[in-house]
């Protein structure tokens, strides 16, 4: 499940040699909370995610798969065990990550194109240049609200907007920066199904288009097979890795296909080992 | 029209119907119940005080609202910095919180006679007073605005490497704007309040001395009329405070005003 088995899973594939180095490296991580009395939340994971992976983690409710996505980020420190970013060990919060949760957590206050700026007033290098290129920042940020179909809503505030919008403005506030490395939480765990499937898609784009290493956090298992390129199943409390499958399927992977036998079988397959888990 | 037009109007006339209600009652109490004018004036002679001391009123009004505004601004500045402070540290806040509810229950009354000892009969102490009174809303108000900032939010903001401070100008204090409104409201009245207190103890100047010299004559239709000017001061400053709030703060009034 470390280093050397992901490689093994992953055999030579000539456009996946930059992967042999995981870009996130998790190794023997433990984390127990302070008011837990050394009960362990997460026990001994250790994982690899490669440049431009995407990974879906999944696993019963409340087995700390959020306290996964706050250790590789580094606003959690591991209680044992190393997390390690582009060779570097994570002591502190690493800068310029995007996130988005079930909550889209965009500001009121802002225009939904001024929320799509702030990663941009904050991550350097566009932080310092914001005065200088402030055009060219605001032509970026409506770049990526086109691309989610937001375009024309810009000057819209955010709770003017229905709850599929918000959730593709917060994508857009997560990846305006471009940043190597995106945490999703849930995020579309509080849509209805037809927009949650709209918006996979809409993720899957974005992802094919700027290819960022992701880790998506999720309870729908349809959802974590089509946009990941490998599921890490998870068991209960203290958390450990006990299963990872491959999704092979080609890209773009579509709506439509995810109902197809091959899909359908993956799901189930990780369906009986969370079961497996949960028991 | 609309109807919703006309619901708007009955509302904003609802207000001027109460009080010409309470006007009429007034006037009928004092003509038929037998008080004596002398301690129970009609509206018409209260009227009349207003015209015959239309200046001194101006004059002592002037003052109250300088002195007030002075202990509200003051109370603004100091309370917006504690607030910061309490609502952004837990440590200041468990240090700071429990000192500042024992002195908001002091009756500042009680805090009076310290403030002239210290100050002088005057301004001073008046605008003390003011200040003591409307401070105490405004720190608890910012401190619950920053307080109850989602984790999420901040999470967002701690993974894109946001400094404490930049997480602070970028969504604490935005977040925290319409709790410092709602705050402002209560404590420009409070101002108000402050002031004519001290004003009855210790000043030449003011609508309190106005009244308290007014009262000592016998003239009690001045004192109505005293009354009168301090709740009109009071509802204007509070409605002032109210239409910087919706331009501030216009979002979160979304709930009310529709989409």
């Amino acid at each position: 499940m470390n280093l050397q088995l992901v490689s093994v899973q992953q055999p030579a594939e000539p456009e996946r040699q930059a992967d042999a180095r995981p870009f996130i490296d998790l190794k023997n991580v433990s984390l127990a909370y302070d008011g837990d009395a050394g009960a362990l939340t997460l026990d001994r994971v250790s994982l690899g995610i490669g440049l431009g992976e995407f990974i879906a983690v999944v696993g019963p409710s409340g087995c700390g798969k959020s306290t996964l996505t706050k250790l590789v980020t580094g606003l959690l420190p591991a209680t044992s065990g190393e997390v390690m970013v582009d060779d570097k060990l994570v002591r502190r919060p690493i800068k310029g990550v995007g996130m988005a949760f079930q909550n889209a957590t965009l500001m009121p206050w802002r225009t939904t194109l001024r929320n799509v700026l702030l990663p941009l007033e904050i991550v350097q290098p566009f932080k310092r240049e914001r005065r200088r290129k402030r055009v060219e920042h605001r032509a970026r940020a409506q770049a990526m609200l086109d691309a989610v179909g937001l375009g024309a809503f810009g000057a819209k505030f955010p709770w003017q907007l229905s709850g599929g919008m918000q959730q593709r403005a917060n994508l857009c506030r997560a990846l305006v920066h471009e940043p190597k490395l995106l945490m999703l939480d849930e995020p579309f765990a509080a849509l209805d199904a037809f927009t949650r499937e709209e918006l996979w898609v809409v993720m899957q784009t974005l992802w094919l288009q700027h290819r960022f290493s992701a880790v998506l956090v999720t309870h729908d298992l349809r959802e974590a097979v089509f946009l990941a390129d490998r599921v890490v199943v998870m068991s209960q409390k203290p958390a450990r890795i006990i299963h990872e499958r491959k999704i092979d399927l080609a890209r773009p992977r579509t709506v439509e296909g995810s109902f197809d036998p091959q899909f359908i079988d993956i799901v189930h397959e990780l369906r009986g080992k969370i079961i497996e888990a949960r028991s | 029209m609309k109807p919703s037009v006309r619901t708007r109007m009955y509302r904003q006339a609802m207000p001027w119907l109460l009080a010409a209600l309470l006007l009429a009652c007034w006037q009928l109490v004092s003509t038929h119940s037998g008080i004596s004018h002398a301690i129970f004036p009609s509206p018409g002679e209260v009227l009349l005080a207003f015209k015959r001391y239309s200046s001194p009123l101006t004059e002592h009004a002037l003052h109250t609202v300088i002195t007030s505004l002075i202990g509200f601004f003051l109370a603004l500045v100091g309370g917006v910095l504690i607030g910061l402070a309490i609502g952004a540290s837990p440590f200041v806040y468990s240090g700071v919180y429990p000192l500042l509810v024992a002195f908001n229950a002091i009756p500042k009354v009680a805090l009076l006679p310290l403030f002239v000892l210290w100050c002088g009969i005057g301004a001073t102490p008046a605008v003390l007073t003011a200040f003591s009174l409307a401070f105490f809303p405004i720190v608890v108000n910012v401190a619950t605005g920053l307080a109850t900032i989602e984790p999420e939010m901040e999470d967002v903001m701690r993974a894109l490497g946001a400094r404490r401070d930049e997480i602070l100008l970028k969504v604490g204090i935005p977040r925290s704007l319409p709790y410092l409104f709602a705050a402002l409201k209560v404590s420009i009245t409070l101002a108000f309040v402050g002031s004519v207190i001290s004003e009855t103890v210790a000043s030449n100047e003011g609508i309190g001395v106005l009244m308290m010299a007014a009262s000592s004559r016998f003239e009690v239709s001045l004192v109505f009329a005293g009354i009168i000017v301090i709740a009109v001061l009071a509802v204007a400053f509070y409605g002032i405070c109210g239409l910087v709030e919706s331009r501030m703060a216009h979002w979160a009034f979304r709930a009310r005003g529709g989409q």
